[in-house]
């Protein structure tokens, strides 16, 4: 007997509200049983056969999930993307005051002596039909530009680690609001049935300098329901937490624990009729079936020897971006619709030359192959995939200053962030930097933008993806964001 | 597709409307007349305040609608139909109709109803519910003999009006089992259920010694201190970057001991907003204060000071609306509140007050933020006073003799006649160097050397007082460095921030109250104690209820208010505004008396009411706001755990000390923070206390804890979170917390539960729920276990396994089968839905 269809007759006056159907594993791992407490959730917000908001989407949609490859430290667009040959000629020149118009710098460059140029000391070759230029430590990215549209007039006004990766991730540079990924399995819910709606991935990268911690609460849900938080594999131990049986505990010894639980639960739920009981039934069938989906997830035994040729070899050893990248893919074929990456070591105050390369060996080939892997498999054209840090790097340089080495401040007044797939223009750049890549020129598009435009491409206006708190509606533009629509496609 | 897109949002305004209206019937007498706060208020709010509200800046078209004689101005008394609000509100012209169509905010046909009844009786305005002074309502009359005391009346009275009836009383069984877990989180024993069972006073009475009896217990200050530390953002670590830990656990003590002696709620306030601005305060008052310092604090490099010392006193000023006022104080940091009396300047006012700590806001950490008290344990804490106390004037003493002519003149002698032997055995780096070639610190370690040891004049003072140094030391060492706060002599100047940046100062503003909520006395002082005084003083209309409803929603789940965190006019008025006033005053009348207010709520009918409802009353008021039944919610994530160690006979119940490490799942500390503090779980007794002492680490916090909706502790937030996950039941099967527990629980039931497997299942049953089983039950169980039983006698290596995990042992003597077989019997028992629910 299957015990989802027995309780399938037994669906609570929310759920009849929520017009959930039988898909109700799907439902489940996005939230839709839960008993929030919540004033907007409980005052009979409906919910759409797979737990998302009815009505969210107003647009047709141009992704149906996101893949966002964050690499978190800060880096550097002088050195990457943002290619302003002109600066060579201005090297330990002095930053001019008409260009830095006062703004503010952090404690680590404020009390310097001098703000001087420190070019970048990399090529930029053209790349593709659309003539991108990308740094020679990305050829692969290079490689593919003509999926790609990078925008070089991303902006932030948080110019710390924390403050700008909270404002990135949630929409405010104070800790307490949801994660994007939260607003969007919240407000779309889930296409698999047996994974969770937001997944998260972290790497450390061969720069070991700067290992800043990336904070769980990142992927947090705020004052959201909880079981919108984004889940995070481990790369030790138990890939989800608590994923594995007990030592001594088989699959069918586990199987027969839980029909005795299910059972007991009924006789109460007789006595009780509260309709958390039948949801808690359901809860850890849901459980016991991603005990066996998370090891078919993880298992990468059935990838043939072309795709780690295609993501690198290091895709093969659990933990590290590209193994987090093929892992990406294989989430978002089994319907994951938030997966959230993070690469640390991006922060390179001291010597960009001697660092900013490792990072770059890191991400290159996986990034790239992620692309061509999932254009293959006629996946791009509904994912979307994002590329940026929380803030780009100083022109001038931070400390020891030569032609090979130099290393750069936090700077959030102008970087570069780029999106593929799902709906996006490709082979495009858009906004321009000025000839010190210190202010946005052309095209500003402020991290809110970036936020608007992620939902617009999942089919969300972002002003309607709202939750009551505090007496107010919040949503994760706060009350910002605009879509830059030549972006589109 | 707009329109079609959109029904999913118009639906559930409507409910929320129509669900408003229905649990709000008994706002006023049951008569059809339109209620202002009731029935208007929300709509204008909701609908308009954004545009046409507090907020001078946001204001368009220079109409405000939340002050009467401005809505004047489109509303015409004389012929009310005519009002141009109306005409708008109605308007088909898309050009014309408020709110306008791009706000989604439409005003529905049933509140159009509304407004035009509202304006045809004269459009009168009432101040905000929550602003207006406590009533003090009279008991209603009731002759029912379900009723207990006065909360029971109110409730009746209100189920009256609905058609709708009270449940029966629960029976004793499940009460002792409710109330004992919401008094000291943690279940009943058998023991102690018998007892009650068998106690022949009637109900009320031996309930109501079992009631005094969990208030005297310490597990009640215990239990009680969890939702304080959660609104106060309690926590052991900074919360940003790498995020250092702090010793802020004597102050979480402090709480558990003012809880336990029932600190009237007064003291308990006053004390942590200003103890240190009480006359002569002792070092428990001054330890009181790190409420205010619990915030999280920047360590990043690269900060700039002035930003993020904005921040801290931000979120101080907001965490001070919040807990103790229910207002949204946030909103206002940027602008005029769009929806509440609040301007920006009452903003600033309140920021004033705590802007004045003699702190920096650089990034030290809270090792060495500014200003600290160093305390013992809290047992400790009478002792080093008054060693502290006897000590400070011999050290006076002995600074005077250090300073006198003749030390100068003997220490001069001294130290021209140092020869290399004497040289040598000098501390420190005074031996390493010639005395010609000292600098100031050396000299200044030298002189401290001469008068400590040699000087003759300061030997029989240094003789009294190194026993006592030894001594504070020791008592030191077993306490911590603790945040308190402080006043600086000149306080520093405030300024209304523009847009809420630091650094664009505008109006300078002084320390000061609300401007809309009642006056300050003028006997207060102005500043930090003036202000908790004020909060505390009987006019104030908000401190008492905000207090009751958060006490309230400890039992029932929802608050009388169920917008915890916002009184104001977008939250949601309470469902029983007369019990709400009424135990608000009484709560003031007790003289703050919170264990008395703890025993009113749960010796009521109410509380005791049977939770078995109907599908169909479950399904007309899924969260309980008639009161119809009793409660039935999921446990807290804390009394989840702490009940599965208690169960197993593991819990080591020892109050205060610094926080422990328990099982947590190998690497989450070194993926999060890599190359940082790892996390080295402790062993033996610290694996058992009650969570409350479990460390909390912000940037990677207790998963056990996260997974069961514990509160994050990163900002203020007084929301209880309850929800039903996979994940949730992924722990509670597997984590071997979970699992030790289950071992524990199955050797008790081998060896406490009798001989046959009936009694010992019911003796699991009886530990777990609270009542022996059923025979269904037990042929449930008893087939789960026959069949264990089986498994394991066939696999003696998965029983070895399985009875290993955790630290506990693996039950010395059992047989390891069997002990296997009512392992796997115990998860079962730990993983049912009543075990974790209170019902």
């Amino acid at each position: 007997m299957n015990p989802i269809e027995e309780h399938a007759r037994l669906l609570s006056r929310r759920e009849f509200m929520a017009g959930a159907s039988l898909r109700l594993g799907t439902a489940a791992m996005a939230g839709l049983l839960a008993n929030d407490g919540v004033a907007a959730e409980s005052a009979g917000l409906r919910r759409d056969a797979i737990g998302g908001v009815e009505g969210i989407r107003r647009f047709a949609p141009r992704a149906k999930r996101v893949i966002f490859l964050f690499q978190s430290g800060g880096p550097s667009q002088l050195d990457l993307y943002d290619h302003k040959p002109g600066l060579r000629a201005q090297f330990q020149k002095d930053l001019p005051d008409s260009v830095r118009m006062g703004q503010r710098l952090t404690g680590f460059t404020k009390d310097q002596k001098s703000l001087p140029i420190a070019p970048s000391k990399y090529d930029f070759p053209q790349c593709g039909q659309s003539g991108a230029r990308v740094t020679e430590l990305l050829p692969h990215i290079g490689g593919v530009a003509d999926e790609i549209c990078f925008i070089r007039s991303i902006h932030s006004e948080a110019i710390n680690h924390d403050p700008a990766r909270t404002l990135i991730q949630t929409g405010s540079t104070q800790a307490g609001r949801p994660s994007m990924g939260t607003w969007v399995s919240y407000g779309l819910g889930s296409e698999g049935s047996d994974l969770p709606a937001f997944m998260v991935l972290n790497s450390y990268g061969s720069c070991k300098r700067t290992p800043q911690p990336v904070n769980v609460r990142l992927w947090g849900s705020g004052f959201l329901p909880s079981q919108y938080q984004g889940v995070k594999l481990q790369s030790v131990g138990d890939p989800i937490l608590y994923v594995s049986n007990p030592p001594g505990v088989d699959r069918a010894s586990q199987r027969r624990s839980l029909d005795a639980i299910s059972k007991m639960n009924e006789l109460n739920a007789a006595q009780f009729a509260d309709p958390e009981i039948h949801s808690r039934v359901r809860q850890y069938e849901m459980a016991f079936r991603m005990q066996a989906s998370v090891p078919d997830l993880l298992d990468i035994d059935d990838e043939p020897e072309e795709t780690f040729k295609l993501y690198g070899g290091n895709a093969k050893q659990r933990g590290t971006y590209a193994a987090n990248c093929l892992l990406a893919r294989r989430m978002a074929e089994r319907g994951v619709r938030f997966i959230q990456l993070y690469h640390v070591g991006w922060d390179h105050h001291q010597n960009i030359p001697r660092d900013l390369p490792l990072m770059c060996g890191d991400i290159d080939q996986a990034t790239a192959g992620l692309i061509v892997d999932l254009k293959r498999r006629g996946m791009l054209d509904d994912t979307l995939i994002v590329w940026g840090g929380e803030f780009g790097r100083t022109v001038f340089s931070q400390g020891r200053l030569t032609r090979d080495v130099y290393g750069r401040d936090h700077h959030p007044r102008c970087f570069t962030m780029w999106l593929a797939g799902g709906g996006i223009r490709p082979g495009m750049t858009y906004g321009e930097t000025d000839d010190f890549s210190y202010n946005v020129a052309k095209d500003p598009v402020h991290i809110h933008d970036l936020q608007a435009t992620v939902l617009r491409l999942l089919g969300i206006e972002h002003t309607q993806l709202t939750y009551r708190f505090q007496g107010r509606e919040y949503r994760l533009t706060d009350i910002h964001g605009r879509v830059p629509k030549a972006i589109l496609a | 597709m707009s329109d079609e897109a959109w029904s999913g949002r118009g639906l559930r305004t409507f409910v929320r409307l129509t669900w408003g209206l229905l649990l709000l019937g008994g706002w006023a007498a049951a008569s059809p007349a339109v209620d202002f706060n009731r029935d208007i208020r929300p709509i204008l709010s909701d609908k308009c305040f954004a545009c046409h509200g507090p907020d001078a800046k946001a204001r368009k078209g220079d109409l405000r609608l939340d002050v009467r004689e401005d809505a004047l101005a489109v509303i015409d008394l004389e012929s009310p139909e005519q009002s141009e609000l109306l005409a708008r509100v109605l308007s088909k012209d898309a050009d014309e109709v408020m709110p306008p169509k791009e706000t989604h905010k439409a005003v529905t046909s049933a509140e159009a109803d509304l407004l035009k009844r509202w304006v045809a009786a004269g459009a009168e305005y009432l101040d905000h519910w929550s602003f207006l002074p406590v009533n003090r309502p009279e008991v209603p009359q009731s002759t029912s003999k379900w009723a207990r005391n006065s909360i029971d009346s109110f409730v009746l009275r209100r189920l009256d009006r609905d058609g709708a009836r009270p449940s029966p009383l629960a029976g004793r069984r499940a009460l002792l089992r409710r109330v004992t877990l919401d008094l000291t989180g943690l279940p009943p024993t058998p023991d102690e259920s018998e007892a009650f069972l068998n106690d022949p006073e009637p109900d009320g009475a031996a309930y109501e010694r079992v009631v005094d009896r969990l208030l005297r217990s310490p597990g009640y200050g215990e239990h009680m201190a969890v939702q304080w530390l959660d609104a106060a953002r309690y926590a052991d670590s900074d919360g940003y970057e790498s995020d250092p830990l702090r010793t802020m656990w004597p102050w979480r003590d402090w709480v558990v001991k003012a809880f336990n002696e029932n600190m009237p709620y007064d003291r308990f306030v006053i004390e942590q907003l200003a103890g240190d601005l009480l006359e002569n305060p002792g070092m428990l008052q001054l330890l009181a204060t790190g409420f205010n310092r619990n915030h999280r604090l920047n360590n990043e490099g690269g900060i700039l000071p002035e930003e993020w010392l904005v921040e801290y006193i931000c979120d101080r000023a907001e965490t001070t609306a919040t807990v103790f006022l229910g207002l949204t104080w946030g909103c206002a940091r940027c602008h005029d509140h769009k929806y509440d009396p609040v301007t920006q300047a009452d903003y600033y006012g309140l920021f004033a007050y705590f802007h004045n700590v003699p702190e920096s806001g650089r990034a030290v950490g809270s090792r060495d933020a500014h200003p600290m008290l160093e305390v013992s344990r809290l047992e400790d804490i009478e002792r080093l006073e008054q060693l502290n106390a006897r000590y400070a004037p011999l050290k006076k003493e002995l600074d005077r003799i250090g300073g006198s002519a003749g030390f100068a003149a003997a220490y001069q002698r001294w130290e021209k006649g140092l020869d290399a032997a004497t040289l040598k055995k000098l501390p420190g780096n005074l031996a390493r160097t010639a005395v010609a070639k000292w600098n100031a610190t050396q000299k200044k370690a030298a002189r401290a050397y001469f008068l400590n040891n040699l000087h003759s004049g300061a030997a029989d003072l240094r003789k009294s007082m190194r026993p006592m140094e030894r001594e504070l030391t020791a008592l030191k060492r077993s306490g911590a460095k603790v945040m308190i706060m402080t006043e600086m002599e000149t306080p520093r100047d405030t300024f209304i921030l523009n847009r809420g940046v630091y650094n664009q100062p505008t109006t300078k503003v002084a320390m000061a109250t609300p401007a809309s909520l009642p006056p300050m006395s003028p006997d207060l002082p102005n500043n930090r104690l003036g202000l908790a005084k004020w909060l505390m003083s009987p006019d104030n209309p908000l401190t008492a209820r905000v207090a009751v409803n958060r006490f309230w929603e400890r039992y029932f789940g929802v608050g009388l208010v169920k917008t915890q965190e916002d009184f104001g006019s977008q939250g949601e008025p309470p469902s029983h505004p007369d019990l709400l006033d009424h135990l608000a005053s009484e709560f003031m009348d007790s003289g703050w008396d919170v264990k008395a207010l703890q025993k009113r709520i749960v010796m009521s009918a109410t509380y005791c009411q049977s939770s078995a409802g109907t599908p169909e009353s479950y399904a007309a008021d899924p969260e309980n706001r008639l009161l119809s039944r009793g409660p039935r919610l999921r446990l807290p994530a804390n009394v989840i755990r702490d009940q599965a160690l208690f169960v197993a006979g593991l819990m080591v119940d020892q109050v205060g000390g610094p926080p422990v490490k328990p099982y947590q799942p190998e690497g989450l500390w070194k993926e999060i923070i890599k190359g940082r503090v790892e996390y080295r779980r402790d062993s033996g007794a610290k694996l058992y206390r009650r969570s409350l002492y479990t460390l909390w680490r912000r940037a990677v916090k207790p998963p056990l804890m996260m997974l069961l909706d514990s509160n994050e502790r990163d900002t203020c937030n007084v929301n209880q979170k309850r929800t039903n996950t996979p994940l949730q039941a992924l722990l509670l099967l597997n984590d071997v917390t979970f699992v030790e527990a289950a071992r524990g629980l199955g050797a008790r039931m081998i060896r406490e539960g009798g001989r046959n497997a009936g009694d010992r299942i019911d003796f699991g049953m009886r530990v777990c729920v609270g009542r022996p089983a059923t025979e269904k039950e037990r042929a449930i169980l008893g087939a789960e276990l026959t069949s264990s039983l089986g498994r394991f006698e066939k696999n003696p290596t998965a029983a070895a396994l399985l009875i290993s995990s955790g630290e506990s042992g693996r039950g010395a003597g059992l047989n390891h089968a069997e002990l296997a077989a009512y392992t796997e019997l115990a998860r079962v028992l730990l993983n049912l839905d009543e075990t974790m629910t209170k019902q």
